[in-house]
């Protein structure tokens, strides 16, 4: 079907009416089908991605907000609209919300993980010997299955494991149960998250950093400026959007913490995080209504963390289309 | 770069010694989990209860029996098969999705394509994790629950990142080879098979990576979704090792690096397109 490019202006302004359920009316004229179909060509074409979009994400929310506000039980056909009580219950009842505290520790965990990982992207963007090989060691761990990680980790702290001889070896041996009371837990938990997500922030780092030209190093160096200087006022400025995309990921990520920890722990000693509690309250306790007002602040609370990174951080890159 | 900034980058002196310092320990925090549950793969059940510790030495390096063990009774097989099929569809259509949205929203000016874009690009804030309570019930009503087609659906539907790597990718496409082709009588779906689509190899190339290992490690979604032993992913199956591999930390291990070992060889042969996609991926 060729496009007939310079159709009289009149016939699109009639036609344009209705565009989407043109073609079969107009199957009968061939020369007004022409332009209905070329009108109608994008949409065809966006029929499949905007049918998956709508399906899987904005009727999940939608119905997630009706949810929120009844009783429903995830199964059965009765569903009684309950108000905001789910949301009352939520705040109100301190061991739903102590979730959030543990999300505390990953947030601390992710501060490490920015800092280690502006460190390595720093020193490796010298020309340093071996200089991919210590790239690809540092970034492997962020391509590893999370199911695998867990069991790495699980045998990494345990009871005579990998961490007690390690230390054994330095005669800091200790018979502490590393994944046996909260605090120790959680620290654990973050530690392996640290190991796991380092990488990524290291190689965004890295090549924002060796996007910078040479020629303002050499610039730097005549004006006497030191390591220190170069990279106080020379690598932080220049790399200053992938920190903030860097900060907001970890703020996202710590909250919606899951398998790290499901995984490990199964949220056992004090390590449910807000998504492991509300899958269980989703799949296990059958409280569908109660998941998903929790969901729904959630929800919110990345959403409002993304504005806030908008209203700070206007960066062009953010401007998609 | 030329050499001379790169020689008076190159740092000097003590600096230098602890820079390898910190990357030498560095590299064995990143290697030292890992090489000893490949030292506990090898040995015998026998040899990890006795003890002796997390770095004794297998006595036998050729002891591959938990392998047979991982693959035998813990179902890894049927695993890969599954993840294999859902690899397959779900990369297929993301590209084929995310190159079809790509071409419409780049090339065609349409009513609508502002509200289009807006609906894309609001879908990139709601994080999948939060959603899936709900989204439970819409996979559920379409009798998709615990088939292999509802992480293929939810996997091709739900990546905006893709169809932005496509749509910055096509912009770079000129327009005079679409209006070359409309001359020569072409359509608007042969311009987009055989003009377009060839060109986005690069793109295809990156979706296809990035997507694959995200589907490849992906454990919510088959947790979810398919409940059913025989319908395991590599992740949902390594998962039930917990259960009845209990202490068997051979077993447990040998699955572990069963799964570590493609993304290994993956990585190895494709590090450049990873490190690049994984950045694009992320910034976006």
């Amino acid at each position: 079907m060729t496009h007939t490019a310079h159709t009289p202006t009149t016939r699109v302004a009639k036609e344009s009416t209705a565009p989407r359920t043109a073609p079969r009316k107009t199957a009968k004229s061939p020369r007004p089908r022409r332009g209905v179909l070329r009108r109608a060509t994008p949409w065809l074409f966006l029929l499949v991605p905007l049918a998956l979009l709508i399906t899987f994400t904005y009727v999940p929310v939608a119905n997630m907000i009706y949810y929120s506000f009844t009783d429903w039980d995830g199964v059965s056909p009765e569903i009684h609209v309950v108000g905001t009580d789910n949301y009352t219950e939520l705040f109100t009842r301190p061991e739903l919300f102590r979730v959030f505290l543990v999300s505390f520790y990953y947030l601390a965990a992710s501060v490490v993980q920015i800092v280690i990982a502006l460190y390595f992207a720093t020193v490796l963007s010298f020309n340093l010997r071996l200089r991919n090989l210590f790239k690809g060691i540092l970034f492997f761990p962020y391509l590893i299955n999370g199911v695998a990680i867990g069991f790495v980790f699980l045998y990494f702290f345990q009871d005579g494991g990998t961490l007690d001889s390690v230390l054994s070896w330095f005669g800091a041996g200790t018979d502490h149960a590393w994944l046996g009371d909260p605090t120790s837990a959680n620290v654990s938990l973050a530690g392996v998250s640290v190991w796991r997500f380092t990488g990524l922030n290291f190689v965004l780092f890295l090549g924002a950093i060796q996007s910078i030209p040479g020629e303002l190093y050499e610039a730097a160096e005549l004006d006497g400026a030191t390591r220190w200087h170069q990279f106080r006022y020379l690598i932080v400025p220049s790399i200053r959007p992938v920190i903030s995309l860097s900060v907001i990921l970890a703020v996202s990520g710590s909250l919606s913490v899951f398998e790290i920890p499901y995984i490990m722990t199964g949220g056992a000693t004090g390590t449910t995080t807000f998504v492991i509690q509300t899958v269980k309250l989703a799949f296990q306790f059958n409280k569908t209504g109660l998941a998903s007002a929790a969901a729904v602040v959630l929800l919110l609370i990345i959403l409002l963390i993304t504005w806030i990174q908008r209203r700070l951080v206007p960066d062009e890159k953010v401007d998609l289309v | 770069m030329t050499t001379n900034t790169v020689d008076s980058r190159r740092p000097r002196g003590l600096g230098t010694v602890l820079i390898y310092l910190s990357l030498v320990a560095a590299s064995l925090v990143v290697l030292v989990p890992l090489v000893v549950v490949f030292l506990t793969s090898l040995k015998t059940s026998r040899e990890v209860t006795e003890g002796g510790g997390a770095f004794r030495l297998p006595d036998d390096w050729l002891n591959w029996s938990n392998y047979t063990t991982a693959f035998r009774d813990g179902h890894m097989l049927t695993a890969f098969g599954n993840t294999a099929f859902i690899l397959l569809f779900s990369i297929t259509g993301t590209v084929v999705i995310g190159s079809m949205t790509a071409y419409a929203i780049d090339r065609f000016d349409f009513r609508g394509k502002k509200p289009v874009m807006g609906l894309f690009l609001v879908a990139t804030l709601v994080p999948g994790v939060t959603t899936q309570v709900a989204t439970f019930q819409v996979v559920n009503s379409f009798g998709l629950f615990d088939t292999r087609w509802a992480p293929i659906l939810l996997y091709m539907g739900t990546d905006i990142v893709s169809i932005y790597i496509f749509l910055q990718f096509i912009r770079s496409i000129p327009v005079s080879l679409d209006e070359a082709a409309r001359l020569d009588g072409a359509n608007a779906l042969s311009i987009y098979w055989r003009i377009i689509f060839p060109l986005l190899k690069p793109a295809i190339a990156t979706v296809v990576i990035i997507k694959g290992i995200t589907v490849y490690n992906d454990f919510y979604i088959p947790f979810l979704y398919m409940p059913s032993e025989e319908l395991g992913t590599i992740s949902t199956a390594l998962f039930r090792f917990k259960g009845p591999f209990g202490a068997h930390w051979e077993a447990i291990s040998a699955g572990a690096i069963l799964v570590i070992v493609p993304t290994l060889v993956v990585f190895l042969f494709l590090q450049r397109y990873i490190y690049n996609g994984f950045a694009r991926g992320a910034t976006k």
